[in-house]
Formats: C-alpha cells, structure tokens, sequence
C-alpha cells in the first residue's frame, strides 16, 4: 500500500485556476451539507414526538422564504458557472507560439509526435514554461487525453481533429490516462508525460533518433505518394498548388469559403471531393486507407512548412483567394 | 458491489475483458432493469391508483403487458450475459460498440429496447390514470407529492425513452449493416450518437430520482404529523425538473470537442436544476420545523436521503461547473456522484418507501429494530464506499480501470471494505421482509397515522382497491382530520 | 395499443365509472402514444438534418435521384387513405355498419396501396445499387463521396421502412375493426376503438407528409 494522497499536484498553468474553482464550490457545498444535517438534526431533536396524541400546529408555507432560498442557491450557482466558463474558456485558447505535438490515440497506446521528428509511443517529453498545443485525432475508437496533474482532458475522436493546451509550471514525471472507455485495455492505456528544464529538452531533442522532422518526413511521403506530379509549387499543374496554402482563405467551387486550417487539409487528403477548390476537376483520388493519421499529419506540417499566407494560393487569374482574414 | 471487490488488488482476480463486461452488466441491469422500474413498478403500480382513489389504473392489460416485456428485455440481457456478455460500458459509445466490439451488443440493445417499451407504456398508463380517474374531489392540488412526481417521471418516460429506442434502432442497423450513421470512415458522426444518447439518459436519473423524491415527501410529513411545507413549491420542482432534465444532456460531452458555445449554454441550464433540487431540500427540513417526529425505519431512510441527496447534488454542481468538468469527467469523482444520487437517493427512497408501505401491501409489519439496523449499516457502509472515490476521483483515478497506478490503492480499499459493509446492509432486509411475510405481527389498516386514501382501505386492499370510492374532501396531509378520530375502513 | 382494440362489450370495465370516462381515458392514451410516436421519429430526423446540414451537396444529388413521382403518388394515395378513413369513423358513429366496413376497406385498400409502390420502388433501388452495402454506386458522386452518398440512402431506408411498418401495423388494426365492425361489436354510442383506430392512421400519414418533401422534394433543383 502506497502512501494516501488526498490531494493531485499542481503542474500546469491551469492546475491553480481550478483548484481555486474547487474551493470555493467546496465551501459552498460543505456549508450546506453541514447546514442542512445540522438543522435536521436540531429539528429531530426538538420535535421529537413526545406522545402518541400530540399533533403539531399548521406552519403556514412562507412565500419570503421560498424565495429566498430559491435564489440565494441561484447566485451562488450562477457565480460557479462564470468562473468556471471562464476557465473553460482559457482551455480552448491555445496560445499563438505554443508547441504544436500531434497525437494519434489507438487502441491501446498513444503515439506522439514532435514537429522536429521525434516520436514517442505512451511518453511525452516536453519543456517546463512553455505552452503546448496538442492536436488528437484516434485511428479507432473515441479515446480521451487525460492529465490529472494538469487538470486538462479532451476527447480524441476518430475522424476530426481536437485540440487542447497547457503550460506545464514544475518539471517532473506525471501520469497520462485514457479517460473514454475504449475497449478491452482501456486501463492500460496510460503513459507519462515528462516536463523537463529548457536545457534538458533541447538535448533530448538533440539527442533522439529522429528521421528529419515531421515537415521532412511529410515532403517524403509526398514525394512518395506522387503528389506532386499534380499539385505543382508554381500553380500550372491540375491541381492548386499548395504554397502559402495553410491558414488562407480558400474559395470553393460551391460559392463558400474555408480556412485551410489542419481539419480541411486532413479531409482535403482522405476525402478530396468533399470540397473543391472553385476552378478545379474533382480528378484527385481518396487516400483513405493509403496514408496513416500519422502521415496525415506529416503532410500537413509539411504542407505548413510550404510557406504562410501571403501570395496567392491558386494561379488561375479568375480565382480570388481572399488574403488572410 | 460485486465489482468493488475486484478493484482491491491490482487486477489479478480476473482479466481486463471479463472486468469490462462485469461493469458493463452492472450498469445495464441496475440502470435499465433496476433503477428505472423499482419504484414506479413496485410501488407505483400498486399505490398510485390507490392514492387518488381509483381501483385500478386506467390501462391494466397494457400495465401487465409493460411487465412481460419488462422480463422479456430482462431475458434479453441475460442471455446476453451468460452467452459471453458485453464490454461497452452501459454508455454503449460509438464507434466501439458499432465497429469494435466484439461481444453480445445487439442482444443487450434489444434487451433495452424492449424494456424501454415497458418504461414508455408504464409512463403512459400513469399519466392517463392521473389526468381522468381521480376520485371525486382529489383536484390536482390535493395529490399526494408521491402522485406529483410520478407524473413528472412519466412525461420523461413517455417523450426521452422513444428517443434513446430510436437510437438503438440506429446501433442496430449499424452493426449488422453497416451503414455507417455513427461511422466516420463513411462520414458519420461519432458524436452524434453521444447527443441522442444523453438526451435520453440524462433524463433517464430524473426517471430514477424523482420517484424517490415523492416517497420521500410523503415519509416526511407522514413521521413529523405535518403537511409538507411549500406543498406546491415542491409539486412544482418535480415538473421543473422533468422540464429541465431535457435541456441539460449536453453538459456530458464537454470534452467530446462540443464547440465552447454549447458548452456555456449546457453548463448554464445545468445550473437551474440546481435550484429545484434546492427546494425540495429546504422543503422537507423546513416541514420538521414544529413538528411531531417520530423515528421509524422509514424516517431514518428519509433523513438519509436527504443527507445523501445533498452531497450528491452538490458535487453535481461541481459536475456542471465547465473548468472543474474537464477535470473530473469520467473519473471516479463522476462515479461517486451518480452513486450518491442513484443508490444514496433512489434506493434509499426505494427501501424508505417499501418499509413504509410493506404493511399496507403484505398485511404485516417488519421487525423495527432489525430494520433500524440495516438502515444505520447501509448508510454507513454506503459513505464509506463512496465518499473516497469523490477524493480518488479529484485526484484523477479514471473510471471504467480495470488496473490503476499504485498511489490509488488506500482509497479503493476503504471503498471496497464500505462496500462488503453494504452488502451487508443490504441482506438484512431481504432475509427480515421474507420473515415478516409469515411470522410479522399482523398490520392495521394505518399504522403510521397518515392521512393518504392508502390507509383508508383495509391492509392489504381488496381487488378493487376501495369497496365504496371516497370523496375527498381535504387537503393531502391535513393531520387535523385524522388524529384522535376513528378512521372508517371501506 | 392493440389491447384497447380487444372490445370485448359494451359493458363498463371494472374500473371505470362511466362509459364517458373509459372513452376519454382511451382517447387520451392514444394522444399519449402518439406523442412518444413523434419523439421516437424526432430522434431519425434529428440524425436527418444534422447529416443534410453537413453534406448538402451530395444529399441533395442523392435525393433528387429518388423518384419523386412514386413519393407524389403515395402522397396522393395516402391523403385519399385519411379521407375515407374519416368517412369510416362518421360512419360508426351513425351506426351504419355497411357504410364503416366499405369504407374501413376502401382505406385498407390504399394503404396496401401505399405498400406496394413502395416495394416497387425499393425493388428498384436494389437494381440501381443505391441499397447501403458492398455494391453501393450513385451516378454522378464522387468515389470519395460514395459514403455519404450511402448515408442519405441508410437514412431514406431506415425512415420509410419505419414508416412502412407502421402502415403495417395500421393495416392489421383495420382489418381487426372491419371483423369486429362484422361481428357487431360496435354501437352508435360505443365504437371508441374505430375512433383510436382512426387517429392512429392520421398520425401515420401525418409523418409520411413530413418524410416526403425532407427526402424527395428539398433541394431537388440542385445537382440535377
């Protein structure tokens, strides 16, 4: 038997925020719950009944004190919903120069990847200080990253991107748990999380085995997969280029526009019909089946590494591809 | 209770797989076969007619037919069991029960989906019994609560348990065609099958507390002489909850990538249950104020109720509380809360509710002292089960873990030694009613004093339940008319 | 809600106080009813709209490839259908018992109707492919987009054939009313189960008006 711990640590921005959340509902609810056993208890005590003919007067209900009691309760609550929507708030947030990690939940592991190229199955190295955003996606079924010392969770679900952040504040070895039921050893899918100091970090990245990073390991999947024999860099190939693709606005043959954020380039690759970009043939094949989640990301990073927004994303003049927002 | 005993070493008694379907099967049938029908079966059935003074309720061949199916879905669920069981959790989540599991789902769907029937025609039969067979005089506003909260469980049965029938009929095409609804390789939304879910089963705690809520009611202003306080505050609150149990379902997908606008919404609306919940809380002690109270078995699970009923509802505030969410959902923290409100709120009405009516319906008292006993056991036994998973579950323990890191083990071994406690607790009571069936003294037709159309009729009631139908001429728990006068029977 | 339809007599049952009470109360179960009915419904339109709203294109390529004129035609049968179930009712409660059973028959006879155009047109869908399965195809989709192409279809099949088993079952209560209409069981003063028969069958028809312009009609011009 290990030692009893009543309390988890406190290892992310975000752990301080909610523990405070937590003491106040927990001042509030201890206040009731001792409230209300204590009246019971004095009100057991001094009605109790004293003989079998005894019938008590008739305590008219009191309109003032319904209220009252309706709507003190009310604004407590509502005082809980605010802080916590707020802190809600900030978890959907992440910082603009945070740390991008790509996570693949699969039955039962987590794979992880670092867009210098490092990947880690059930482990994840990361520098204390510094914000990081993870993006999950689940080749299976729905799985959920959960880290208690950070107090943060989010479903990984197959089929779309979710993403969650956190800045880790205390270096150290802490606990990553699937917290979506997810089959046979659900339990079993749990792995850690190390927060290391900045100089650690940068040696252990140094240090991997890593293959080129993953915008690397992107470009070769595309040079493998043929890509580019359509999707020319100078635009004058079937296909739009992609330069400067990531985070534009891109017009549609149906009229709409779309940012071409992670989920569009994802469903651009797996399912390419689903939207075309105004000008082009739908000739492009699914690569459904042919491309990993993981090479899926890949390709994106490498897709990212083409270039910001800036010049135009398609060649053809009678296209007008909106500048960035 | 069985699967707490497991949880003490580190999953050595038996293999993850049998582990998941164990918690699979217990969800189900405590849920889907317990909860949900215990007490609108049970005592509904038998004392809502009697309460509004009727003789039966309005449909009873559709009432014996929602008890066949009931059993029908039952024998569904176990031969689901016995043929190598279920490992979905009783949530049955897309995509892995449509495409990943591996074991008897379409057999358990079916079960439910023919008990939800049995759950839809039972709401269906109270609410026509209480809108058109009343007695003369029994307007709305002189229902006993115990009637009122029925009505509001029926109109959740009648409008949520279609959705959640619908829904597996959705679960089972998509497992034996694959057609892809739920199934993202094909374009479907995981998701989705979380929204049409929780829209029922949200509601479906309000199926399973509310009833409780009315026998509470009624014990309370039975064992303190007193008509309840704020009578149509907490009339009312049972409605409001029916009402609102509806718009809330979306507080348990905070992290299934809902957008931050849903969530605000969810969390928000979450909030108001809180406050009928509130009032029935402050309404029952506020009725112990100057009042006459005694200490029967029944009361003691009335104050349990209360006591535990408060706990849970308050740390469902937690629940509801968007940022401490994302931190404890789907952990044990999430785990002690429902089993506050479930086996803390409903089975302690339930076994409230059975002592109190047992003369009524069997003729013949249960022993007060041994019932007293188990009731102190099961309330303590039940705390001490309980009340380390909320600490095990801050502490991040997740739920549905069959092994779990070491640092977790003191807590599960309280919980699982309250649990062996409440076993206990809970076999007492079964081995003294079968007793008191043969050998308990023989029940007048009020042994409490109480002032419902139950009591006015000989224990247990004729076939008819009144030989002549009385007329109602007072309000629900008016003391003044039936304290020191001689209550005519029949 | 067939153990109502069980009328065995005139007589009172043992639980009611008057003949006013016991058709009231049916009357109001069968609301009741079918107020779960729609809410079992809501849920596949709920699961409808959320899938059209995210793939509007192809639902609106799917759905114009269904053939709008069978859907016109059942309509049109249909509607005839609640017509002369009206008359039937009308006709029990003058205690014309030839005029009820004609009439019961006449509305059997469409809703069979219904029934078989609608087998038709399955059967077509299986000849075309557009049946959800290995050997889905629909012309004019994408590859990449077969999927939800085989959505909007596991959706059209799932709707009418829940739709079409309830006409089934409407049709089995018809057939029940019209042998206990035969064997005089019903009166001027008591022929509640006809009347609950009756708005079973509107209900019915009421959910194929809602299903026919959702998966024939909306935006049939696009695509084409």
């Amino acid at each position: 038997m290990g030692p009893l711990p009543l309390f988890p640590q406190e290892a992310s921005s975000f752990a301080p925020d909610v523990d405070h959340l937590l003491y106040y509902l927990l001042a509030v609810a201890v206040f009731f719950t001792v409230g209300i056993f204590l009246t019971i208890f004095y009100f057991a005590i001094r009605y109790r009944r004293r003989s079998d003919k005894e019938l008590p007067r008739f305590v008219h209900t009191g309109m003032t004190l319904e209220i009252v009691w309706s709507v003190i309760p009310f604004g407590l609550a509502m005082v809980m919903f605010t802080w916590g929507a707020s802190i809600f708030f900030n978890e959907g947030r992440p910082p603009a120069d945070a740390i991008p990690i790509y996570v693949v939940g699969k039955q039962w592991m987590w794979k992880l990847q670092h867009i210098e190229g490092q990947r880690e199955i059930d482990e994840l190295h990361i520098p204390v200080g510094r914000p990081v955003r993870l993006t999950m996606t689940s080749e299976d079924v729905i799985h959920s990253f959960y880290v208690p010392a950070f107090r943060t969770k989010e479903d990984v679900v197959p089929g779309r991107y979710s993403t969650t952040w956190f800045t880790p504040t205390k270096p150290g070895k802490y606990h990553l748990f699937c917290a979506e039921y997810c089959g046979t050893n659900h339990s079993r899918m749990i792995g850690w999380i190390y927060v290391m100091q900045p100089q650690d970090y940068q040696n252990w990245l140094n240090g991997g085995s890593a293959s080129g990073s993953m915008a690397d390991s992107g470009q070769k999947l595309f040079q493998s997969l043929a890509c580019g024999n359509c999707h020319h860099p100078d635009g004058r190939g079937r296909c739009p280029s992609l330069v400067g693709l990531y985070g534009s606005d891109v017009l549609l043959s149906n009229g709409a526009t779309v940012k071409a954020d992670d989920s569009y380039i994802r469903e651009s690759i797996l399912q390419p019909d689903a939207q075309i970009v105004a000008g082009y043939q739908p000739i492009m094949p699914t690569f459904q089946g042919l491309v990993t989640e993981e090479g899926v990301v890949q390709l994106i990073e490498y897709v990212k590494s083409l270039g910001k927004p800036g010049p135009p994303v398609t060649a053809t003049p009678q296209q007008v591809t909106a500048p960035h927002r | 209770m069985i699967r707490i005993e497991l949880l003490t070493p580190n999953g050595h008694l038996f293999s993850s797989d049998t582990y998941n379907k164990l918690f699979t099967m217990h969800g189900v049938v405590m849920i889907f076969f317990f909860l949900i029908p215990s007490i609108p079966a049970v005592l509904g059935n038998f004392f809502l007619p009697l309460m509004i003074g009727a003789r039966d309720l309005a449909f009873p061949r559709i009432n014996l037919l929602s008890w066949y199916l009931l059993v029908i879905g039952g024998l569904f669920a176990i031969f689901a069991m016995l043929a190598g069981g279920v490992d979905t959790g009783w949530t049955f989540y897309t995509p892995y029960s449509t495409t990943y599991s591996n074991t008897w789902v379409i057999a358990t769907a079916l079960g439910i989906f023919v008990a939800g029937f049995s759950s839809i025609l039972t709401g269906l039969n109270f609410i026509v019994t209480i809108h058109r067979m009343r007695a003369p005089g029994m307007t709305w506003f002189r229902m006993p609560l115990f009637v009122w909260a029925h009505y509001a469980t029926s109109l959740i049965q009648v409008l949520g348990t279609p959705v959640l029938a619908v829904t597996l009929v959705l679960i089972f095409c998509e497992r034996v065609f694959h057609i892809g609804i739920f199934d993202p390789a094909l374009g479907g939304d995981p998701v989705l099958f979380q929204h049409l879910f929780w829209f029922y089963s949200h509601p479906a705690v309000y199926i399973m507390i509310l009833p409780a809520m009315g026998v509470i009611s009624e014990l309370i202003s039975v064992y303190s002489r007193k008509p309840i306080f704020g009578y149509s505050f907490v009339a009312f609150s049972s409605v409001a909850i029916a009402v609102l149990g509806f718009l809330v379902w979306g507080h348990h997908l905070f992290v299934s990538t809902q957008s931050f606008f849903a969530g605000m919404v969810f969390s928000f609306l979450s909030y108001f249950v809180a406050i009928p919940s509130a009032i029935k809380v402050f309404n029952w002690t506020a009725t112990l104020y100057k009042g006459s109270i005694s200490f029967e078995t029944p009361m003691l699970y009335a104050f349990g109720f209360i006591g535990l009923f408060t706990i849970g509802g308050l740390t469902g505030l937690f629940l509801a509380c968007l940022g401490i969410d994302v931190h404890v959902t789907d952990t044990y923290f999430v785990v002690a809360h429902f089993h506050y409100i479930m086996v803390g709120g409903a089975i302690m009405g339930y076994l409230g509710g059975l002592h109190y009516w047992w003369p009524k319906m069997t003729g013949r008292m249960y022993p007060e002292g041994w019932a007293k006993l188990s009731a102190l056991v099961i309330f303590l036994g039940f705390n001490l089960t309980f009340f380390p998973q909320f600490i095990l579950g801050y502490l991040g323990m997740p739920r549905r873990y069959h092994t779990y890191p070491s640092e977790f083990q003191v807590l599960h071994v309280l919980s699982t030694a309250g649990a062996s406690v409440l076993a206990v607790g809970y076999i007492i009571p079964v081995i003294y009613f079968i007793w008191s069936l043969r050998y308990g003294a023989v029940a007048s037709s009020n042994p409490w004093g109480a002032t419902g159309l139950e009591w006015r009729t000989p224990s247990p009631p004729p076939v008819q339940n009144f030989e002549k139908i009385p007329v109602v001429t007072h309000d629900a728990y008016d003391y003044s008319t039936t304290i020191g006068e001689v209550i005519e029977v029949g | 809600m067939a153990s109502e339809a069980h009328a065995e007599t005139l007589a009172l049952r043992e639980q009611f106080d008057t003949a006013a009470q016991q058709k009231d109360v049916a009357t109001l179960g069968m609301w009741i009813f079918l107020i779960t009915e729609v809410m079992f419904f809501g849920g596949m339109f709920l699961a409808y709209t959320v899938y059209r709203s995210s793939y509007p294109n192809v639902f609106a390529r799917a759905s114009s490839s269904i053939n709008v004129y069978y859907g016109a035609l059942n309509t049109v049968v249909l509607i005839c259908s609640s017509f002369t179930m009206v008359l039937a009712v009308r006709g029990a409660q003058l205690g014309k018992r030839i005029t009820t059973i004609v009439f019961l028959g006449l509305t059997l006879f469409l809703g069979l109707v219904f029934l078989g155009v609608k087998a038709f047109e399955w059967g077509e869908k299986f000849h075309e492919h557009h049946v959800p399965g290995p050997g889905f195809h629909l012309a004019g989709v994408p590859p990449g987009l077969q999927g939800q192409a085989q959505l909007f279809f596991s959706l059209y099949f799932a709707m009418t054939g829940l739709h079409a088993l309830h006409m089934v079952v409407g049709a089995g209560l018809v057939i029940t009313m019209m042998w206990l209409t035969y064997k005089g069981r019903f009166t001027a003063e008591y022929m509640t189960p006809i009347d609950i028969t009756g708005l079973y069958w509107h209900f019915v028809d009421i959910i194929w008006i809602f299903l026919f312009p959702l998966l024939y009609l909306v935006d049939r011009h696009m695509g084409k």
